[in-house]
């Protein structure tokens, strides 16, 4: 069953024609993974699935993007309850000067929910699903900026899984980490898919073949190869793909 | 070998550097002096002056006696006022204007009239209130005249703080509190505003560090001659610090018998300004711990 699917989508900022009809559609429960050299055009993508590019100022996109087979640009639709539906980490671990529970229990709140046990529950299960309640649940009250930049990070995503969405978009999630916090996030990837629709854009290779199903490679705002990761890595069909893949340009 | 001393090229290049560093050094010292000369000579010649019965006894003799209490307090009831005024309009427009404006011609715009705003000279503002507050209104002269007066003067510093304030916040806060589904206001005010919130309050006390110097906009507003009591509604009259000064330096009945009061005088407002600056400093400090714990 298909989570994503997009039809001829076009962008443009301005003058700049950033996507070009890019058509495809991704499965449920599976993790794909955008890889391609800087400014092909792979997270400007990525952020149609949440509407973050709305809040730029001269975008305007064509096509039709469907998500659980809902046109999410129809003109019905509550951006901020879709952003419920379509979680998003982001490059740098963003938490907010709040403690470590308020972190978590934002996305709560804001929707309206004042329910203490309901919500103490929620962040706990938020927690412990990201892999990050062993190592804070004595320091809940304790401010977010005092966790290592992992352990923000996994904040990070247990923040966006507190408000359940079905669809997690990445942008780079572990670009800004070490190795270490890198391969605990990675690991937690491969745990979340069984609950949740995973997008992971990646300038990491390696990390896309790591933790991905199906791999879209992205060049100059084309999408210019989709299909199973290993097929991807192992046998590209298309000569750019292939250089890319193997380090000759990006 | 090169890298000892003595070789000509180091040698010049490191004379250079000291000679325009030195030059600079000298020159904030300079800025360090003359503000510790402007305050030595206040306190100098304000202090014998300074006295309980300066501080809390109205003024007698044609003000060569007695005390300067109903300017305190006259002061004190305008910085008040004004800021009930500025604080709220100042604030709501910054953040409009910070967080919610589109970037187009009306942002602009705003943006352009604040900023010719802030540069009208002070008298102008003091004209426009009397025409305004005082007669169109029919306020006459009244501690409401000129707080008004007094706070339009200040509006200017307040928005363009309370910008600042929230155009140094990093964007992914924003973008993190959206993708939560927050709303724009819920973003604002539960995760933007208290950041900010210790800069706001900084350049706004800083702001009541201005408009309580300033007497121009009160000269035709409010300020009193003479008035030894103190106001009892918004439409009296009061006298106040900077206006006081500026009488019995130049037109009292005696100015050679006032020299010490106003010395004094100009020594409690130097005081009051420095205290409130104070505040400033240590609330910042106070509410930038208070943010981190939270």
């Amino acid at each position: 069953m298909n989570s994503i699917e997009t039809k001829d989508v076009h962008l443009h900022y301005g003058d700049f024609h950033a996507l070009k009809g890019i058509t495809m559609a991704m499965k449920k429960n599976q993790v794909t993974a955008f890889i391609g050299p800087s400014g092909c055009g792979k997270s400007t993508y990525l952020r149609c699935f949440n509407r973050m590019n709305d809040l730029i100022d001269n975008v305007k996109i064509t096509g039709e993007i469907l998500i659980d087979e809902v046109d999410i640009y129809a003109k019905n639709i509550r951006v901020d309850d879709l952003r419920k539906h379509v979680g998003m980490v982001f490059q740098k671990p963003n938490p907010f000067p709040k403690s470590i529970f308020e972190n978590v229990a934002y996305g709560l709140r804001v929707d309206g929910i004042s329910d203490k046990a309901f919500i103490e529950e929620r962040v706990e299960r938020s927690l412990r699903h990201a892999a990050l309640w062993d190592e804070v649940k004595d320091k809940l009250k304790k401010s977010a900026f005092e966790l290592s930049g992992g352990q923000q990070q996994r904040l990070c995503i247990a923040r966006t899984l507190a408000i359940e969405p079905s669809v997690v978009l990445m942008d780079e999630p572990a670009s800004a980490l070490d190795p270490i916090s890198t391969a605990k996030i990675e690991e937690l990837i491969h745990e979340l898919k069984k609950d949740y629709t995973i997008v992971i854009v990646t300038h990491n290779m390696q990390q896309a073949g790591r933790v991905s199903d199906s791999t879209a490679f992205f060049y100059l705002g084309e999408l210019i190869e989709y299909g199973k990761t290993k097929t991807i890595f192992t046998s590209p069909k298309d000569e750019r793909t292939q250089n890319y893949i193997t380090g000759r340009f990006g | 070998m090169g890298f000892q001393e003595g070789t000509k090229k180091g040698d010049s290049k490191r004379l250079k550097q000291t000679l325009a560093f030195g030059v600079f050094k000298v020159m904030s010292f300079l800025v360090v002096a003359i503000l510790v000369i402007i305050l030595g000579f206040i306190i100098f010649n304000g202090i014998s002056a300074i006295s309980w019965e300066f501080l809390t006894e109205m003024p007698r003799e044609g003000m060569t006696q007695g005390g300067i209490f109903p300017a305190i307090v006259g002061t004190l009831c305008l910085v008040l006022g004004s800021m009930l005024f500025a604080f709220p309009v100042g604030i709501m427009s910054g953040i409009y204007i910070n967080e919610y404006a589109k970037d187009g011609w009306l942002k602009r715009f705003i943006k352009l009239m604040t900023n010719n705003l802030a540069g009208v000279p002070s008298i102008v503002f003091g004209l426009f209130g009397m025409a305004l507050f005082v007669n169109k209104l029919g306020f006459g002269d009244s501690l409401l005249a000129g707080s008004l007066t007094l706070g339009l003067l200040a509006l200017p510093v307040v928005i363009r703080t309370t910008e600042e304030a929230l155009k140094a916040i990093d964007d992914s806060f924003r973008v993190g509190s959206l993708a939560l589904g927050a709303s724009k206001w819920q973003t604002t005010s539960k995760v933007i505003l208290p950041i900010a919130f210790p800069n706001i309050i900084t350049g706004l006390i800083l702001s009541i560090g201005r408009v309580s110097g300033e007497t121009a906009p009160i000269l035709f507003t409010v300020a009193a001659y003479f008035l030894p009591k103190l106001p009892t509604s918004i439409f009296d009259q009061v006298m106040a610090l900077p206006y006081h000064l500026y009488v019995i330096s130049t037109s009292g009945t005696n100015i050679e018998a006032s020299r010490t009061m106003a010395y004094g005088t100009a020594f409690v407002l130097i005081v009051i300004v420095l205290l409130v600056n104070l505040l400033a400093n240590w609330l910042r400090k106070y509410f930038g711990k208070k943010v981190k714990m939270n």
